[in-house]
């Protein structure tokens, strides 16, 4: 199969990742969104990994989903303390870097 | 006989710069006996340098070698491309005098202000500033070219605003100080023109070649050269500043604001007379200019008549003394204009002498009365402050010009040489002086008598707290010791008419071998004419001490009656002619209409704070645009991310094939 295939899925689900993160208006759906992005490089990454005969690109797949996995933590403990906060999830309401 | 190490010269204005330093930076934590020693040590080591000087030069057979002994030195300071002026000292005879008269009652004056200013504040910021005032006026008189001399010229400036200020919580103070560094400016302007044209004209400021230059170059005084006498009128004019002199004499009465040891001190024995030793420094100039030499004797003998005759009604007994300096101070600069340097150095040092007499006495009377000015307040001192009224007798005697104290003979030898130089107009200017004497005599006994004599007028509210007391021994031994000096330090210039042999002229004479020519015309007319002369000076004197006696001590109340008969004359006397309103309507009222109309509105709110305003304008408006961006919401944040990274992913895909082709 052309790595091309790979490649306009991995472009597709990135797509979708930054519509959806500019669009909803949930933080837990925007938080999917951006793991949606990270999944779609982790794609791109395999597939030129298979392409070229290295190790490497698949070497920093497992980099990207350690962090990603980091990020999940913190990334969720922020969110609730947020909901205990202001018992909001709508980012539209969590404004208050507003200048 | 020794050499004098020329290196030595350099302590006498840098020890006092010293005191300046260590009282200046740790002058307000030091307890007030530590601020007055190191002021009077670093004043007493340059005028014990300066003593040894004498001595030096003195006791090395003719004083005439002095210019052999020591040379002009110094390092150099500004080179410009042929042009070069250096940081030297030179010692001559004329500077020797002036030093002596810097130092020796500069110092007398600094023990004075230890008792005078001992319940002062800012004890320690005046006695720094006294000192760097010495220091200037060190390098004033030693300076070996102009610039030097202007650098001294603005330092003892500088410290005459920062002394006239001292109690600058006093607005009228304040503004005393800022009219007499203003009026000095107008001076100075001149000056630094004055220089211009010399670099111009001589390519040096050196004393020593500028006045070789005129020497070697006969022929531009008779093709009648323009520069000279230009060049002689800006310095005149920086003198008349400096001097007080007219049309810029009137910030002087109004520096009687500060406290009294500096009027005696800088208004009287030493800054002031910066004029009259330039003047006389710069005698090859002048003498290549007769024109600038009768402006300077008719100014002088203008300024003489016209301060004494507002110093007769008077009511404040510093204004009077005030008067009396520009006075006397008219005297000098008639006497260099008449050729007689010798004879306006003369009376420079007897008027330092018994000048700051005059003006400590005065701080004395004032100190006994617990700050009171007005002699109208004052009265019968004479037996409460004996020592002050005997010193102060023998200074009023002695401007008053009564023999033997030393104004009578300095005033005399200038008005001597006035009248013998042969010339139609020194005849108006001895008149002019001969009536100037008399009105002095007038106001310094009405001054005598309203203050010693009669009935004590003092209110007895103002002084109830303090009795009227004779001061502390501190401030009456310089008192003492200048006394003295103004009984004797006439003696030194006694002429051959009278049996002496002038020695200050001798001593003076290397300095102004061009001056002599009056003093060749003076040789020729004999002794008779010169005894006659003294002896209508005096009964002059006596006249003038007669009218005060009859005004103020006989019949009080004459005067009075005389200035209520005559109250038009009376009111253009007392009003000071009204030359600061003068001043006031033609000058500065314009000036500062032109200031706030045209330069505030156009140049200052407009251009200056317009261009400020735009600047900030601009910034404010790119900040709004920028604000729409920090808008909180963090989608928008993210669409400016995408923008963005797709800004950057296009940059590099298209971009590269864009300036590769370049």
């Amino acid at each position: 199969m052309p790595t091309a295939y790979y490649l306009i899925l991995a472009e597709m689900l990135f797509s979708i990742g930054i519509a959806a993160f500019l669009i909803k208006r949930n933080v837990i759906t925007i938080f999917i969104s951006i793991e949606l992005m990270l999944n779609a490089v982790n794609l791109t990454f395999v597939a030129f990994a298979h392409m070229w005969h290295q190790v490497s690109g698949q070497i920093f797949v497992f980099f990207v989903m350690v962090v990603a996995a980091a990020e999940a933590a913190v990334g969720l403990a922020i969110i609730i303390s947020i909901y205990r906060t202001r018992q909001t999830l709508n980012v539209d309401e969590i404004d208050l870097m507003k200048s | 006989m020794n050499p004098m190490p020329a290196s030595t010269i350099w302590f006498i204005p840098l020890l006092p710069f010293a005191g300046f330093l260590i009282n200046g930076t740790l002058g307000r934590r030091l307890p007030r006996a530590v601020v007055s020693t190191v002021a009077l040590l670093f004043t007493a080591a340059p005028a014990a340098l300066v003593a040894w000087l004498w001595t030096t030069m003195c006791t090395s057979g003719a004083p005439n070698t002095i210019e052999s002994v020591i040379r002009p030195f110094g390092y150099e300071w500004i080179a410009i491309s042929g042009f070069h002026a250096d940081f030297a000292f030179t010692v001559d005879h004329l500077t020797l005098i002036m030093l002596g008269v810097v130092t020796g009652v500069g110092f007398l004056i600094h023990i004075y202000s230890v008792g005078y200013m001992a319940h002062e504040e800012g004890y320690w910021r005046f006695f720094a500033y006294l000192n760097l005032f010495m220091f200037f006026m060190s390098v004033l008189v030693l300076a070996a070219n102009f610039l030097l001399l202007f650098v001294g010229w603005e330092g003892v400036g500088l410290c005459s605003y920062l002394l006239i200020g001292f109690y600058f919580k006093k607005s009228s103070a304040a503004n005393a100080g800022k009219k007499a560094f203003i009026v000095n400016r107008i001076g100075d302007f001149g000056f630094l023109l004055a220089m211009f044209l010399l670099v111009v004209h001589f390519g040096s400021l050196d004393f020593s070649q500028v006045f070789a230059t005129i020497a070697q170059n006969p022929q531009w005084q008779q093709q009648g050269a323009h520069f000279l006498p230009t060049i002689c009128l800006l310095l005149l004019l920086g003198a008349a500043g400096k001097s007080a002199q007219i049309p810029l004499y009137i910030w002087l009465p109004d520096a009687m604001e500060g406290p009294t040891p500096v009027s005696a001190l800088i208004h009287a024995a030493t800054m002031v007379t910066a004029g009259v030793y330039m003047v006389a420094r710069c005698h090859v100039l002048f003498n290549s200019s007769p024109l600038a030499l009768s402006v300077v004797a008719i100014i002088g003998a203008a300024t003489a008549i016209f301060a004494a005759s507002i110093g007769m009604v008077q009511h404040d007994i510093k204004r009077v003394l005030a008067y009396s300096t520009i006075s006397q101070l008219g005297y000098m600069f008639m006497a260099c204009g008449v050729g007689a340097y010798a004879a306006g150095i003369f009376h420079l040092l007897t008027h330092s002498f018994f000048k700051a007499l005059l003006f400590l006495a005065a701080g004395s009377v004032i100190h006994a009365l617990s700050g009171e000015q007005d002699m109208r307040k004052m009265g019968g001192l004479r037996t409460r402050t004996p020592i002050t009224f005997w010193c102060m007798s023998a200074g009023v005697f002695a401007i008053a010009g009564i023999p033997p104290f030393a104004g009578f003979f300095s005033k005399d030898e200038i008005l001597y040489r006035t009248f013998a130089s042969n010339n139609p107009l020194h005849i108006v200017l001895w008149l002019i002086g001969l009536a100037t004497a008399g009105m002095t005599s007038f106001y310094m006994f009405r001054l005598w008598f309203k203050t010693f004599f009669g009935e004590p007028h003092v209110d007895p509210h103002a002084t109830a707290h303090h009795s009227v007391h004779e001061s502390s021994w501190i401030m009456l031994l310089p008192l003492v010791v200048l006394a003295i000096l103004s009984l004797v330090g006439g003696w030194v210039g006694v002429p051959a008419a009278m049996f002496g042999s002038n020695h200050i002229e001798r001593f003076l004479d290397p300095v102004f071998t061009n001056g002599t020519a009056a003093e060749a015309v003076a040789a020729t007319t004999g002794h008779t004419l010169e005894l006659v002369l003294a002896v209508v000076s005096v009964l002059v004197a006596v006249a003038g001490f007669t009218i005060a006696y009859v005004f103020y001590y006989e019949k009080p109340g004459t005067a009075d009656a005389l200035a209520e008969r005559n109250s038009h004359t009376y009111a253009v006397v007392k009003n000071k002619y009204w030359v600061d309103e003068f001043y006031n309507a033609f000058l500065i009222t314009p000036l500062l209409m032109f200031t706030r109309g045209i330069l505030e509105i156009i140049v200052e709110r407009g251009v200056v704070n317009g261009s400020g305003q735009a600047a900030g304008a601009a910034t404010r408006g790119l900040a709004w645009i920028e604000r729409k961006q920090i808008s909180g919401n963090i989608r928008s944040y993210a669409g400016w991310l995408a923008i963005g990274a797709a800004a950057v992913i296009a940059i590099m895909i298209f971009g590269s094939s864009m300036w590769g082709a370049r």
